[in-house]
């Protein structure tokens, strides 16, 4: 079946498409057919930035134990680093006495 | 029998005369032969949606399929097109009769035309195809699992359409719909509602669900492909096409 149901939000970061690098500004997440993926229904990321017209587009088809997975990774990686260090804001510092 | 066919990329004009691309394959015979306007699914302007072109042009009508996402995403890969159309909140149903219509005047303006043309389309395109019927003058319809045609698209969804049941009484031409009866969008139940009504308003139409098959069983490199019923299903769209597209 085709679930329609769409994620849509922005991002921030870089992505390595089909003519190199380039910065990220959107994400939409979907459960849907995918275009690759040997499987009926994938979840679907498309990392994009839409000002940089079509091509500028990470694609990602994924099962839901793939997906899951890559959750429990990025908190994982996230975890395991000081807090803010990854943050568009840089880590937190720490308060002069 | 001389069976000689062309296929090839061709710009047609749209809604309001835009110009747009469009994959158009037809038999090289003088004809009159009738012609087919085909809507491809929301995976895009695609190579089996091309493939699905070129075998009603092997069938001996000329056919012709819009890149409907031609505008946002000119000359792009068909996914990237298909994702910047997603995000974009899907083709306008406006736009998207404008694109039909104009695809359907090609049609009519070749020498080999006897005049008629029919729609198909699969998934989202069944929609489109269904809704097509009902805004414009056409000899038949092919919806094949076509979603929301009764039900409203659920929240958070990307695609900003609304039912099409309350056009029904304008149909133009008779309609065929081929389900899957395990199918969610649509579901039997949806498709049941449609039955009901275009019977109440006495339109020509003849449907067929399939058991053990759901949503994309036409669909040949997807695993959703169920070869007893798309097999069937093409014969009945032939029968279908040779009935109401003849000269």
């Amino acid at each position: 079946m085709c679930t329609y149901l769409t994620q849509s939000g922005p991002i921030d970061g870089s992505g390595k498409g089909p003519n190199g690098w380039f910065t990220l500004t959107q994400a939409t997440v979907y459960v849907d057919h995918p275009q690759h993926a040997p499987y009926e229904h994938t979840v679907n990321i498309d990392l994009a930035n839409p000002k940089l017209g079509p091509a500028a587009r990470v694609g990602l088809e994924l099962t839901e134990e793939g997906a899951l997975a890559l959750i429990e990774s990025i908190r994982a990686a996230l975890a395991s680093a000081p807090p803010g260090l990854a943050s568009a804001n840089g880590p937190a510092r720490p308060v002069a006495a | 029998m001389y069976d000689a066919m062309m296929a090839e990329t061709v710009k047609i004009n749209g809604h309001q005369g835009d110009e747009v691309e469009a994959y158009l394959a037809r038999p090289l015979t003088p004809g009159p032969s009738g012609g087919v306007v085909v809507i491809h699914h929301m995976p895009g302007y695609d190579q089996s949606t091309k493939e699905m072109v070129r075998k009603f042009a092997a069938h001996g009508y000329a056919a012709i399929c819009p890149n409907l996402y031609w505008r946002e995403a000119p000359g792009a890969a068909p996914d990237d097109a298909a994702a910047t159309a997603r995000a974009a909140g899907g083709v306008p149903d406006e736009r998207l009769i404008g694109d039909v219509a104009g695809a359907a005047a090609y049609l009519r303006g070749l020498t080999s035309s006897n005049g008629k043309v029919g729609v198909i389309g699969h998934c989202s395109g069944g929609r489109q195809a269904f809704l097509s019927a009902c805004e414009l003058d056409l000899d038949a319809a092919v919806d094949c699992y076509g979603a929301f045609v009764v039900n409203t698209p659920p929240e958070g969804s990307p695609l900003k359409v609304r039912p099409v049941l309350p056009l029904a009484e304008k149909l133009s031409c008779p309609v065929l719909g081929l389900f899957g009866a395990d199918d969610q969008f649509p579901a039997p139940d949806e498709v049941a509602t449609l039955e009901a009504e275009l019977t109440k308003l006495g339109k020509e139409f003849e449907f067929h669900s399939y058991e053990g098959a759901g949503h994309a069983f036409f669909a040949v490199d997807r695993p959703s492909y169920r070869p007893a019923a798309a097999v069937e299903g093409w014969q009945r769209i032939f029968e279908f096409y040779g009935r109401t597209l003849a000269a």
